[in-house]
């Protein structure tokens, strides 16, 4: 329909990785164009003035950040036969509680397994875990987050799966093990064709983690 | 929509907390009752341990015996709820724009001003930069809107009640004026325009009290500090 639309993205991002099975999801095409985040380009800086972050989405020249409300985005401007949200105004609410609590209990921990050091880089680890059970109490007997279709909870969490093994060998523990569940649902996600054309190979990001650590001057 | 007196609407809050009064101003706006429920945030009641294990914090909605916690996500859940006098725009993408920056209130602002509480000297001034450096954003965003959210009240001028009564009365009391006018003069005729909006105005805390109350907790963390 002549649509244009762009994804300025960096293919280790997790928070990218949700954008891409989205906009894969709806079979919308889009330009992806991958930024150096170490020299960003005038683009990233002009299209998000405020963040200066990845991904940004431009959808016919306009603009939109914050990888979870591209995902609600393209839900709404393509709504298509399989909604990423619920239609009923209680179950949205959950979907987007969960992925709150992905952008805001998640996330932090995951920095402090590779990030920090020491004591921090345990407490860190063990938030993780203990972040994932409640995840995976929630997630219980259901095929997806969102039940019987892959939706807008399994697109928040599931760029996480991909660096699972890069924590995992990184801290020597086993999310397996701590979470076997969680791991199940992992597997019937990747089986996904936007899943598996938007998520970097688990290998790739392991191999990936020790020049982000000497990118960000970690020793 | 069911008939609202076939609704049962309860909020766990805290009067002086700006998060359970955005969803005051949200449930008046749509002429929804509901019955307050005052939480003490230092002794946690078990209600609202059942009805938020995840977090255990306010503001928590509860419709029909259903709860919902996070502040923005109650928000939109009323705005789905009960469609009259919108909150967020209709298209989406002045919904994800009216999201982004809800959001920077809540992740940018907020969390800058927090980082001033109790800090004195170098510090606190470096604190109020970085507050002030995210608050001209809010100021560019005014430029020619009489709400954050154009002509009327909206999602963003909801959550950025944060700004315009607790940040700014804030100012007072640490002896720095955080959001002074001669470089904030956007803001200031915005905060003129939510104190002429009935609900916004029946939906803060009242200033007195307010204050007091803000002084007390300046004066309880010094005394930690020292």
């Amino acid at each position: 329909m002549g649509d244009e639309v762009i994804l300025l993205d960096y293919w280790p991002s997790m928070f990218g990785m949700r954008t891409r099975i989205a906009l894969e999801e709806k079979n919308v095409k889009f330009d992806y164009k991958e930024q150096d985040l170490w020299n960003k380009s005038s683009i990233l800086l002009e299209m998000n003035p405020v963040h200066k972050k990845i991904p940004v989405l431009i959808h016919n020249g306009k603009p939109i950040c914050e990888s979870l409300i591209q995902i609600e985005y393209i839900d709404e401007v393509w709504p298509g036969k399989n909604p990423f949200l619920p239609s009923d105004p209680y179950q949205r609410a959950q979907a987007k509680f969960w992925g709150d609590f992905i952008d805001n209990k998640v996330y932090g921990p995951t920095r402090l397994i590779w990030g920090a050091k020491g004591e921090e880089q345990e407490a860190g680890k063990k938030e993780f875990i203990e972040m994932l059970r409640t995840l995976e109490a929630e997630l219980g007997d259901k095929v997806y987050f969102g039940g019987e279709t892959f939706g807008y909870v399994d697109i928040a969490l599931i760029g996480f799966y991909s660096w699972f093994e890069a924590y995992e060998k990184f801290r020597n523990f086993s999310v397996e093990e701590e979470c076997p569940k969680l791991i199940a649902w992992g597997k019937r996600c990747v089986k996904r064709e936007s899943v598996v054309k938007s998520l970097p190979d688990s290998e790739k990001i392991t191999k990936f983690l020790p020049q982000l650590r000497e990118k960000i001057g970690i020793e | 929509m069911a008939e609202s007196r076939s609704e049962e609407v309860k909020l766990l809050g805290m009067w002086v907390s700006p998060f359970s009064r955005r969803i005051e101003i949200a449930l008046t706006l749509k002429g929804v009752p509901y019955e307050f429920s005052e939480q003490d945030i230092t002794n946690k009641s078990s209600l609202l341990l059942q009805l938020n294990p995840v977090h255990k914090m306010i503001p928590v909605l509860v419709h029909n015996g259903k709860p919902i916690s996070e502040s923005l996500v109650i928000l939109e859940y009323i705005d789905d709820t009960w469609p009259n006098n919108p909150i967020l725009p209709q298209d989406p993408y002045d919904r994800a724009m009216a999201r982004f920056w809800a959001k920077f209130v809540d992740q940018q602002i907020y969390v800058a001003a927090m980082k001033m509480v109790g800090k004195i000297g170098e510090e606190r001034d470096a604190a109020v930069e970085a507050t002030r450096d995210l608050l001209k954003l809010l100021e560019k965003e005014l430029v020619g809107k009489d709400f954050l959210g154009g002509t009327s009240l909206g999602f963003v001028d909801i959550v950025a009640t944060l700004v315009a009564f607790w940040l700014m009365r804030t100012d007072e009391i640490i002896g720095v004026k955080i959001v002074p006018v001669e470089m904030f003069p956007e803001i200031h005729r915005w905060v003129k325009n939510l104190l002429q909006n009935d609900v916004v105005k029946n939906c803060i805390p009242p200033e007195d009290e307010h204050l007091k109350y803000i002084k007390a907790r300046m004066d309880s963390l010094k005394i930690k500090s020292v």
